[in-house]
């Protein structure tokens, strides 16, 4: 492969132009209280290639590419830029080598606008004047040759998470990376801006960029990679061309033993209808209606998944349904009991279990161990309360028979939830919320970050709580995980609820019209009106 | 801003309990060296001061009996204070608090005309109503209308400072007092033991150490504890959790506001057994907490021994006062110097900062 940089090659005297690695890490080691992260880690990254990084929750992905972004400083070990031993003390170090990241958890700022976000931290202008029309066309260029359509007067906040992510990827580009690193890019994207953000990152790799790329979604890894690198328990266990593997085999080195992926899903049981929501309407944060009229049953023993593009109301309606926001009008009854904006605490009481989207904002308090985490909402019920106190001895086993139950890895159950890795943060949210027999589960992405075989597990358990009576809302922008686990899927959009289908049968075309908001006929008991 | 070329600065999520140690010890020492400029400047040796200020403090039984009784007020404001930091309520009127707790105490010796063997207990209930009911009133104010706990319980200090001046120069201005500011003397029932000749009146540190355990007791072990940690840590997730904002914040600042209230009590019924002008009484012992809580890293336990530190300070601050004739208010600097580190100090807690190594 050739370099693009060997034009340059006389001004950066270091570079060996023709140095086929972008990219060489040789025996990196990190290591944590109580884990190692990185256990002697190699790895090569070519010029010019789309490298997956793949492994279980807790392999060490993210931890490895902090430290080539300057945020950790290994322990052991050394990285090669373009074949030259290379320190990297920080991101601004990082930043001169022109490597950039795109976090799975965004850094920007909300109340600034997209290109004041892009141009934090730069020095852009004369004297104490921003030259934002240069700025601007700098911006306008970026996104016109790579496909990055942005506003860039737009506030960050009135954003999409997919927009946004296109600021994080303009802001890297605007600096001149040359080497992009994403950790985990796709999993809050809609399938239509995966496939959007694939197109940008072959254009980047045409033009000389070299990408790495985390995803736990074996067929974005297929899809988009040149070569793949599969870490497990902080160890490389190989790195193959993309050609020459296939999905069955990547699972088996990322797991260290042969995994069949089979749900087995039973026929449904329906029982009493346990939620009828009736004409509901609420607003958003921003006090805009957020939903208009939305009306649906849910029956016992039965997973109703909600399809539809993020933004169109069904963080709303979660949050409705959970006493976390106020119904401005309609009626919700839970078993035939009204609870319409009852207080969340009433809710959960009434055995209504919420996976939230945002699990570091919201689902967890990541500075608390996951002892208390896991007790987050039932510290106030026996066994867990005892007179004024916490029975913590009590949380403890509780937490050690969780952790085991649904694999969470960590040192130990007094481990503060925000040292966790992105994945096992998930689990300890599931393992609260799923455990304790809830009768209704609101989950919201559940899969959101999970590897394969936690995804295919946590997949099961909720089957398993359906088979046992529960009613299961699943929210989620994964059609396919939609279609393969509900027995009816509803689909919304701008606020409203454009037609309820059987997933027995539906088709994926059809749902697709639905989600970009052309209703079905049939409806049968969706409001049409419009507030 | 850019570090320099020469560190490594590196994010670090949770310091150990041994970095916060070294930290603050790190942050008061840098505050003594620059304290010792300003002793300099008044031509005084800085060994010399802090010798003094050691001996002074610690050195004589008169001394350390000088520190004690200075650590009660702050010992109990200070515990008050952690219990509202970790609920991110920022309780800056302690003060305030404390001096309502003064004028209760007050009211209940000189006019309530109880059986002598109830004005000590219902001094002290009655006190830590009052205070906490000063430090109510900023917490309604904060969950119900989202006005800044900041700026309201600082505000609050001051009515409190012109209720007791008002007391004092007008209806309760003792007669016997050949027209001083002050109100009569408590009778011997409503006044506190003390050790000896001294102002320690021991009832208070004694219950003043006792609250230190039970608040670390109530903030890690039982339930409402829990939700002041949770509320402290994450309010979203206190929200989705089902815990209740408002009764959290009300019960931190019955809590920080009784206890100010408690010291309050400990004052006016041990050391000056009268009501007088705010500036005698307090001292600026509810902003010294502030210092005193945050120095404890918001741990009541702590509190024990960061109270007691500063109560050397400020009996110091006598002992450089008499013997070296310098202004009392010199403690203040320190004080001043001592917070300042220890906020610049928080980046080391926070990322872990070595030299470079090529
Ligand atoms: N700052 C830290 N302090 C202590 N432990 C940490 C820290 N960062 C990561 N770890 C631990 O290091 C291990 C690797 O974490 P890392 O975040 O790199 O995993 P990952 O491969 O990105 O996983 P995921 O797919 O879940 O995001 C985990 O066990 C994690 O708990
Ligand atoms: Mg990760």
């Amino acid at each position: 492969m050739v370099s693009s940089s060997s034009a340059h090659g006389t001004e950066m005297k270091t570079r060996t132009p023709a140095a086929e690695y972008a990219i060489e890490l040789r025996g990196i080691v990190k290591r944590f209280p109580g884990v190692v992260a990185n256990d002697g880690v190699n790895l090569k990254i070519r010029r010019g290639e789309i490298h997956c990084l793949l492994g279980e929750n807790g392999a060490g992905k993210t931890t490895l590419m902090r430290i080539l972004y300057g945020l950790y400083q290994p322990d052991e070990g050394e990285i090669l830029l373009n074949g030259v031993p290379t320190k990297i003390h920080s991101p601004r170090d990082a930043l001169t080598h022109r490597i950039g990241m795109v976090h799975q958890h965004f850094r920007l700022v909300p109340t600034l606008t997209v290109e004041e976000n892009v141009i934090l931290g730069l020095d852009e202008g004369t004297g104490p004047f921003l030259n934002l029309r240069k700025v601007r066309a700098k911006i306008q260029k970026i996104a016109d040759a790579y496909g990055l359509p942005v506003d860039s007067q737009a506030k960050v906040w009135q954003l999409s998470v997919g927009q946004q992510q296109r600021v994080e990827i303009i802001k890297a580009l605007y600096r001149d990376a040359d080497i992009l690193i994403m950790d985990e890019p796709t999993s809050v994207l809609t399938p239509q801006e995966v496939e959007q953000l694939f197109s940008t990152l072959r254009t980047l790799v045409n033009d000389g960029l070299t990408i790495i790329f985390i995803t736990h979604k074996l067929d974005e890894v297929m899809e988009v990679s040149d070569r793949v690198t599969v870490l497990r328990k902080g160890r490389v266990v190989d790195t193959h061309p993309t050609a020459e593997t296939d999905k069955a085999t990547l699972a088996r080195l990322m797991v260290g033993r042969e995994v069949v992926f089979r749900l087995e899903k039973n026929p449904l049981h329906r029982g009493e209808r346990l939620l009828e929501v009736t004409d509901l309407h609420a607003l958003n944060d921003r006090g805009l209606p957020a939903l208009r009229g939305v009306s649906f049953d849910l029956y016992e023993g039965e997973i109703l998944g909600v399809a539809g593009v993020s933004g169109n109301g069904q963080k709303e309606l979660a949050e409705v349904l959970t006493g976390l926001r106020r119904a401005t009008r309609g009626r919700i009854t839970l078993a035939g009991k009204d609870f319409t904006n009852r207080s969340a605490r009433e809710i959960a009481d009434m055995g209504v279990a919420h996976v939230p989207t945002e699990r570091k904002m919201m689902g967890t308090v990541p500075n608390m161990s996951i002892k208390e985490n896991l007790i987050l909402k039932t510290y106030r019920k026996p066994p867990f309360s005892r007179g004024l106190f916490v029975d913590y001895h009590r949380a403890k086993e509780n937490a050690k028979r969780l952790m085991q139950e649904y694999q969470i890895l960590a040192p130990s159950e007094e481990t503060a939830v925000k040292l966790l890795s992105g994945g096992n943060i998930q689990r300890v949210v599931l393992a609260r919320e799923l455990s304790g027999d809830p009768r209704l589960i609101i989950a919201a992405h559940p899969t959101y970050g999970l590897d394969v075989g936690a995804t295919e597990q946590v997949r099961q358990i909720l089957l398993e709580q359906r088979d046992r009576g529960a009613g299961v809302l699943l929210i989620s922008e994964d059609l396919e995980e939609v279609m393969t686990l509900s027995d009816r899927i509803m689909v919304m959009f701008s606020g409203e609820v454009m037609g309820i289908v059987d997933a027995e049968g539906a088709k994926m075309e059809e749902i697709g019209l639905m989600m970009a908001g052309e209703k079905r006929e049939e409806v049968k008991s969706a409001s049409t009106e419009v507030a | 801003m850019q570090a320099p070329k020469w560190l490594n600065i590196e994010r670090r999520p949770i310091p150990s309990g041994n970095t916060i140690f070294t930290v603050s010890i790190l942050a008061i020492v840098a505050a003594l060296v620059v304290a010792a400029i300003f002793f300099a400047s008044y031509g005084i040796s800085p060994f010399r001061a802090y010798g003094a200020i050691l001996r002074g403090a610690l050195g004589s039984w008169s001394g350390f009996s000088e520190t004690l009784r200075r650590m009660i007020p702050l010992l109990l404001c200070g515990v008050g204070l952690t219990v509202a930091f970790r609920a991110l309520f920022w309780n800056i009127g302690a003060d305030g608090q404390l001096l309502l707790g003064t004028v209760a105490a007050t009211w209940v010796a000189l006019f309530s005309g109880l059986p002598d063997p109830l004005l000590l207990p219902v001094m002290f209930l009655a006190g830590f109503a009052a205070g906490a009911l000063w430090g109510l009133i900023p917490a309604i104010l904060k969950v119900k209308m989202g006005i800044n706990d900041v700026i309201t319980t600082l505000m609050m200090n001051y009515i409190a400072i012109y209720i007791v001046l008002y007391l004092i120069h007008g209806p309760w201005k003792g007669p016997s007092m050949r027209g001083f500011a002050y109100t009569d003397m408590f009778p011997q029932a409503a006044r506190l033991p003390t050790i000896g000749h001294t102002h320690v009146h021991w009832p208070t540190l004694l219950m003043g150490l006792l609250i230190a355990l039970l608040a670390y007791i109530m903030l890690n072990r039982t339930r409402t504890g829990f939700e002041i940690r949770v509320v402290g840590e994450n309010p979203h997730a206190a929200r989705y959790a089902g815990i209740s904002e408002f009764k959290t914040v009300v019960t931190v600042m019955l809590i920080s506001g009784g206890l100010a209230g408690f010291a309050g009590v400990g004052e006016v019924a041990g050391v000056h057994l009268r009501l007088l002008d705010p500036i005698q009484i307090s001292m600026g012992y509810g902003y010294t907490a502030i210092i005193v809580a945050w120095l404890a890293r918001k741990n009541p336990l702590g509190v024990i021994i960061t109270s007691f530190f500063f109560g050397v300070l400020m009996a110091g601050g006598d002992v450089i006062k008499v013997n070296l004739g310098l202004p009392f208010q010199l403690i203040n600097v320190f004080n001043g110097l001592i917070m300042f580190f220890l906020i610049g100090s928080e980046i080391f807690m926070r990322y872990k900062v070595t030299l470079r190594r090529r």
